[in-house]
């Protein structure tokens, strides 16, 4: 663990789509322990930004990146064990995807593809994590059933718990609330809550108030570049540093 | 709202509706039409090859050896010879097909070779059977010295054979939805281990489908066996399953049916439709076995 309070800090990151470029060069620094959220309207770059953090976008061939990110101190570009880098980074995405094996296959599977064996060091980890996640108590009885099966919500919190399971220091949430209701939504941000104290808590989300309800510091990303980063109580403020920040929290334009 | 009268007319039955009901039911009955107008054939063609191969048909018919210069007799060496050219030509064309097409499918990027291979797999596919039997008499027969023989026909059908299974083994596992990947790669796991927990799995009933349905393909085939290994006549002992070696020539069930209808001379009327049934029959078996499987592996998928 390096010392300083800076968990990931992004420099003049650019990222490109064959010649259509998404982020245009931006900078900024997250904290240890914080939510930080990002908000921004569709086509911003917020989930382009998330997929540059744990180098996905090395699965998509058209995809360019320049500038630099490091975590926690590496340089993600020089890492030489991108999996563990990953692992590092969970990564919950915006539609739940249960794969398509048992609700303990599914929070099972990193801890096994990173070499664990042990059946009690898994059980511990898949109870740990299905707890973290609020779901313990809704599937303690049909762990060996398809996670699949599960409703929309529960499948998200079965992603949240999948991510969690690789002991991840950073936590991104890409808009995990658009295919669940609002009071899954709300039992998910109390376990965000919780969870702050360990990790750090990346949110990408389009609803406002989520935002406002959660993030210590909210950043506002338009056409692929910052607009604001602050502290939620000004972003959120009457009087936003950026006149265009004021305008989109309130709906005037978006 | 201003209804017409006590009873409303909003819900009543217009000329609009009764013409789109109208269309409705045609539509309905012509494709119901079609859908038996494709099965009638087929019942057809069975029944009445049944109704010929009748008199010969037995199990001696399968196990004896053809008699009397092919008058009488049995299949049996044509029957054992179409088992070798299958399982030996799916036994090479198979894993070679599936682990291409699985390169391919998840690991290839998008650039010009790989564009290249693709467009390959596309072209060989449609080859006719009849180019691939003159491929193989020059690669297999001579330019690699097996001569005529079962190896070198085995061979040609797998060649043949190889471009459909790739392509269909890349339907199946395009089938199983990216977001299953993106999920996998989320949490840190290489694209072998997405591949070996969540691509496989999901997909091995699809491959299986398209490798046995090559089955049948190959079986029928005549050219190319004709040109690399296949034979009018070949002696064996009766019933004996390994009468062949990789380096003999062997008869095949298709080049036999050919024989007995066209190159000789007053043979028993239902011996070439017996022979027909045969290998429609041990074709269909393969095919259900291939159902049966698929039925049973659909059960275990699990979206």
């Amino acid at each position: 663990m390096g010392g300083s309070s800076r968990i990931v800090e992004v420099e003049g990151l650019r990222l490109a789509y064959g010649i259509k470029e998404v982020l245009h060069g931006i900078s900024f620094a997250i904290d240890r322990n914080e939510i930080f959220a990002v908000i921004g309207p569709a086509q911003s770059g917020k989930t382009s930004l998330l997929r540059c953090l744990n180098r996905t976008t090395d699965f998509i061939p058209s995809a360019t990146v320049s500038g630099s990110i490091r975590v926690d101190g590496d340089d993600i570009r020089r890492v030489k064990d991108v999996f563990g880098l990953r692992r590092r980074v969970g990564m919950v995405a915006p539609l739940p995807v249960g794969l398509p094996m048992s609700i303990y296959d599914n929070v099972a599977f990193a801890p096994r593809c990173s070499g664990m064996t042990a059946k009690r060091e898994l059980d511990d980890i898949v109870e740990r994590c299905l707890t973290q996640a609020a779901l313990w108590d809704e599937v303690k009885d049909r762990l060996s059933s398809l996670g699949t099966a599960l409703s929309g919500g529960q499948q998200q919190r079965l992603t949240i718990a999948r991510a969690l399971s690789h002991q991840p220091e950073i936590l991104c949430l890409d808009e995990f609330s658009i295919a669940i209701d609002p009071v899954t939504t709300m039992r998910i941000e109390d376990v965000l809550k919780g969870l702050r104290r360990e990790i750090t808590i990346i949110l990408v989300t389009n609803l406002v108030q989520q935002a406002r309800r959660l993030a210590d510091r909210t950043m506002f990303l338009w056409n692929g570049e910052i607009v604001e980063l602050g502290p939620s109580e000004i972003v959120f403020s009457d009087h936003p540093a950026d006149r265009r920040t004021y305008d989109y929290v309130n709906g005037i334009f978006g | 709202m201003a209804s017409t009268g006590p009873t409303t007319q909003r819900f009543a039955r217009t000329a609009q509706a009764a013409r789109s009901e109208r269309a409705q039911k045609v539509a309905k009955w012509v494709f119901g039409a079609m859908a038996l107008a494709m099965v009638a054939p087929l019942i057809g063609i069975v029944t009445y090859l049944l109704y010929r191969a009748w008199p010969s048909l037995g199990w001696e018919f399968l196990v004896d050896l053809p008699r009397k210069g092919m008058r009488e007799g049995g299949i049996w060496p044509a029957f054992v010879g179409t088992l070798y050219l299958v399982t030996i030509s799916l036994a090479v064309a198979a894993p070679i097909g599936v682990l291409a097409a699985i390169y391919l499918n998840e690991y290839a990027r998008d650039n010009w070779f790989n564009r290249l291979i693709n467009l390959a797999v596309i072209n060989l596919a449609g080859v006719p059977s009849i180019v691939h039997a003159l491929f193989g008499l020059g690669a297999f027969v001579y330019a690699a010295q097996f001569g005529f023989s079962i190896l070198s026909a085995s061979l040609t059908l797998a060649i043949m054979t190889l471009p459909v299974i790739i392509a269909s083994t890349r339907e199946a596992l395009a089938s199983v939805p990216r977001a299953f990947r993106e999920a996998c790669w989320n949490v840190g796991a290489t694209r072998w281990q997405t591949i070996r927990a969540v691509v496989l799995p999901n997909s091995i009933s699809g491959i299986l489908t398209g490798i046995i349905l090559q089955v049948s393909r190959a079986a029928g085939e005549t050219a190319p066996i004709m040109f690399t290994g296949a034979v009018f006549y070949k002696a064996v002992q009766r019933g004996d399953l390994f009468p062949y070696r990789l380096g003999d020539q062997c008869m095949a069930l298709s080049m036999h049916l050919y024989t007995v209808s066209t190159q000789v001379p007053n043979v028993k009327e239902s011996i070439p439709y017996a022979t027909a049934i045969v290998l429609l029959g041990s074709v269909l078996l393969v095919n259900a076995t291939a159902i049966a499987a698929r039925v049973f592996m659909r059960r275990r998928k699990r979206w």
